[in-house]
């Protein structure tokens, strides 16, 4: 020991070890790794752009489908080569409209329930629960729509005005699994209004319901509306339930009571049957995919913006 | 509410009614509020007791033949022989042959695989009705009248469809005989290939972000958005993705063609679905894991430097043991997420109607929401029923996932 110290010293004054210079191939590689690991993320995005691109590129490509006609007529009936996605996107955008309309008042009451009304411990039992309601399964929800949801509005509105599938029901039934989803960000927006805010509104008189209303929701209104558009997103790209209960087969209609399939469960039974490559069965659920892809994407996008650039910045 | 402040000025209203009528007003509404909670954990309560309502209840059954004429003593008290001698005597000898090359010789199987022989192929029984669990319990009475008169060939008994013989068996064309033994066999296959692929590069992305691309780096800023981004693609597009990549472009190596392995024809096999639903959870798992990273105090990382470790020293040795507890309760939730995931296996092409279990990554394979929506989608009242036991084993087992999830969060979290 005391030899190798007394080496040390008398090398050390004539040249410093710098050992931030040394260079270590293993820390490097290990880096390389690493960072491998993160660009992962980015090489998936690649392929879905690419895939997606590349097989409706070919979709399109065929003489007998225009970009036009894809857009703007309302038959999809590949057999007869009608090419019309208009059909698949109402059922799509009825079946969303419908789920918003459950999710969004009743998320947002959960949500200024639990974060302006509710004491620590009742927040300590709600909270899980919507948690387990978050974790079911969508098939869950899928078989819940078609045994539950479905007979109760035949129960209701008639055995001829309801057909056994219908997007009412898929709708409905997506409405609740989009709920906590929608409560729990706009409770997080809530949750970060600063204290100080509300303590000056009863300060000033105001009930506990018009500082909730008219001091806090205002102040988080970025990130409920944010909460509201990654709901949105969420029950377009949702699959299963429209699968099992919103009924197969494209159909023009606007009535929530008729079976019309949407975009994602056309591609669920497209690809769930004997699919074979590059006939126009197989390469139209890619240019429906890329269609799905581009609006939840938008949807996304704008979500984060908005919650970005409208925050309420406060402190 | 404003228009109440400046009416009740002007108008001189009594402060005391104002008021009142101000919190009248809010205890309406907090009722609103409270209700729309309330609504949401009904819906809950609706969702299980639905389930249970189809997966137990009372069954009318028809035999094909009464079991009690087969042979003079009831069936359960017969031995192996006489059982023998029963399928030799009731059934085809084609059909005996049949059994006896599949399963081996009928004098040298047991008991129990010769008591499912004379059921299944003698017996035959049949549900021809079965009664929701609330009707069961609360109207006995009504069920039985209902089976007197509609069903009067038919014997009424009480059936849990989730029993062990559900768990045991595999799929089958008839509800009464079907399990899902290969369904949950294909989804824990499946969670392993996910899980071992997602882990190392779920958490290797985390480390590189949280603790190597320091500083305002461009390719660093693009991957974080892309993470963020990729965590609201809807799943059934990871499918479509997982279909022209890993069963179609990479066809050769996910069908084992390309490593001598005798599996699939095609890339329809488990490896793909595990590589797809691996890409689909990639994104959760790394935000959870770059949490539980970033919680890790500062001063624990600056000891390590001041000790002269090495960044990778640091990371391994005194980052990750902090940020495990917190990276495994992420990888858990990301694994619940995966288990119930159905649409990109529809795509990728899991199979509706396999009865041998899955032999290895190259093997055609069924997953446990697969068969559910196989069955939800049937049109018989009895795939309904197993429909719903197979919910409940899924829910049980998603359940009993996220109960060890919490655990370790309340066992590890007080060591910091």
């Amino acid at each position: 020991m005391e030899k190798t110290i007394q080496k040390v010293e008398s090398v050390s004054p004539a040249s410093p070890i710098n050992l931030g210079r040394k260079i270590r191939p293993g820390e490097t590689l290990i880096q390389s790794i690493l960072f491998f690991c993160g660009a992962v993320s980015i090489l998936t995005t690649i392929g879905i752009v690419y895939e997606l691109g590349k097989e409706a590129w070919l979709f399109f490509g065929d003489p007998e489908i225009s970009l036009v006609e894809f857009f703007t007529s309302t038959n999809w009936r590949p057999a007869i080569g009608e090419y019309g996605v208009l059909p698949l996107v109402t059922s799509t955008l009825i079946t969303s409209v419908i789920a918003m309309l459950v999710a969004l008042p009743l998320g947002l009451g959960s949500a200024i329930y639990l974060s302006e009304y509710a004491s620590v411990r009742v927040r300590s039992i709600l909270k899980p629960v919507l948690e387990i309601l978050a974790g079911v399964p969508t098939v869950v929800y899928g078989y819940f729509a078609l045994t539950f949801t479905t007979p109760i509005l035949r129960l209701i509105f008639g055995q001829d005005t309801v057909s056994i599938y219908n997007m009412a029901a898929a709708g409905l039934t997506m409405g609740i699994m989009i709920l906590p989803l929608v409560s729990s960000m706009s409770e997080d927006a809530l949750s970060s209004v600063p204290r100080s805010l509300r303590e000056a509104s009863y300060g000033l008189g105001a009930t506990r319901l018009e500082t909730a209303i008219q001091i806090v929701v205002p102040a988080a209104l970025s990130g409920i509306v944010a909460a509201f558009i990654v709901g949105v997103s969420r029950a377009v790209g949702e699959t299963m339930i429209v699968a099992i209960a919103a009924g197969a087969g494209p159909n023009f209609t606007f009535n929530p009571f008729e079976a019309a399939e949407t975009m994602t469960g056309y591609i669920a039974r497209i690809s769930g049957g004997d699919l074979s490559y590059d006939t126009p069965d197989y390469n139209s659920i890619f240019a429906i995919g890329l269609l799905l892809f581009a609006i939840t994407l938008t949807l996304n996008l704008v979500s984060r913006q908005i919650s970005r650039r409208f925050r309420e910045v406060y402190e | 509410m404003k228009d109440f402040i400046s009416s009740a000025t002007q108008d001189d209203q009594p402060f005391e009614k104002f008021l009142r009528r101000r919190h009248k007003i809010a205890k309406v509404w907090q009722a609103v509020f409270y209700a729309s909670t309330l609504i949401a954990i009904v819906f809950l309560a609706t969702l299980l007791v639905n389930i249970s309502n189809r997966a137990f209840g009372y069954v009318a059954v028809e035999n094909r033949i009464d079991p009690d004429t087969l042979a003079a003593r009831p069936l359960d008290d017969l031995t192996e022989e006489e059982l023998a001698a029963v399928i030799r005597e009731r059934l085809r000898p084609n059909r005996v042959r049949t059994i006896e090359r599949d399963s081996g010789a009928l004098e040298q199987q047991t008991w129990d695989q010769l008591y499912a022989i004379v059921i299944e192929e003698i017996v035959q029984p049949k549900v021809v009705k079965s009664y929701p669990l609330l009707e069961s319990l609360f109207f006995p009475e009504r069920v039985r009248l209902d089976v007197a008169e509609n069903y009067p060939q038919a014997e009424l008994e009480f059936r849990s469809w989730l029993n062990t013989r559900f768990l045991r068996v595999p799929m089958s064309s008839r509800p009464e005989l079907a399990g899902v033994r290969t369904a949950v066999l294909g989804s824990m296959y499946l969670i392993l290939i996910t899980i071992s692929i997602a882990f190392p590069l779920g958490v290797g992305a985390a480390i590189y972000l949280e603790e190597y691309a320091i500083g305002e780096n461009r390719i660093n800023r693009i991957i974080q958005t892309n993470i963020d981004n990729l965590a609201g693609v809807p799943s059934i597009i990871y499918g479509i993705l997982g279909l022209a990549v890993f069963v179609r472009t990479l066809g050769t190596f996910t069908s084992g063609a390309f490593f001598g392995v005798e599996g699939a024809s095609t890339g329809r096999t488990l490896i793909s679905a595990g590589l797809t639903m691996a890409l689909l959870i990639l994104p959760i798992l790394i935000i959870n894991a770059q949490e539980a990273i970033r919680a890790v105090p500062n001063s624990i990382r600056q000891a390590a430097y001041g000790l002269g470790a090495t960044k990778w020293q640091t990371v391994w040795y005194h980052v990750l043991p902090y940020a495990m507890p917190g990276i495994l309760t992420g990888t858990i939730l990301a694994i619940s997420r995966a288990i119930g995931e159905t649409a990109p296996l529809i795509v990728v092409g899991a199979s509706t109607f396999i009865v041998s279990d899955p032999t290895g990554p190259f093997s055609n394979f069924t997953a446990l929401p697969i068969q559910i929506y196989n069955w939800t989608t049937r049109p018989q009242d009895a795939f309904r029923n197993i429909a719903a036991a197979a919910i409940l084993v899924l829910l049980i087992s998603l359940l009993s996932l996220n109960a060890i999830a919490i655990l370790l969060r309340n066992r590890f979290s007080k060591r910091i």
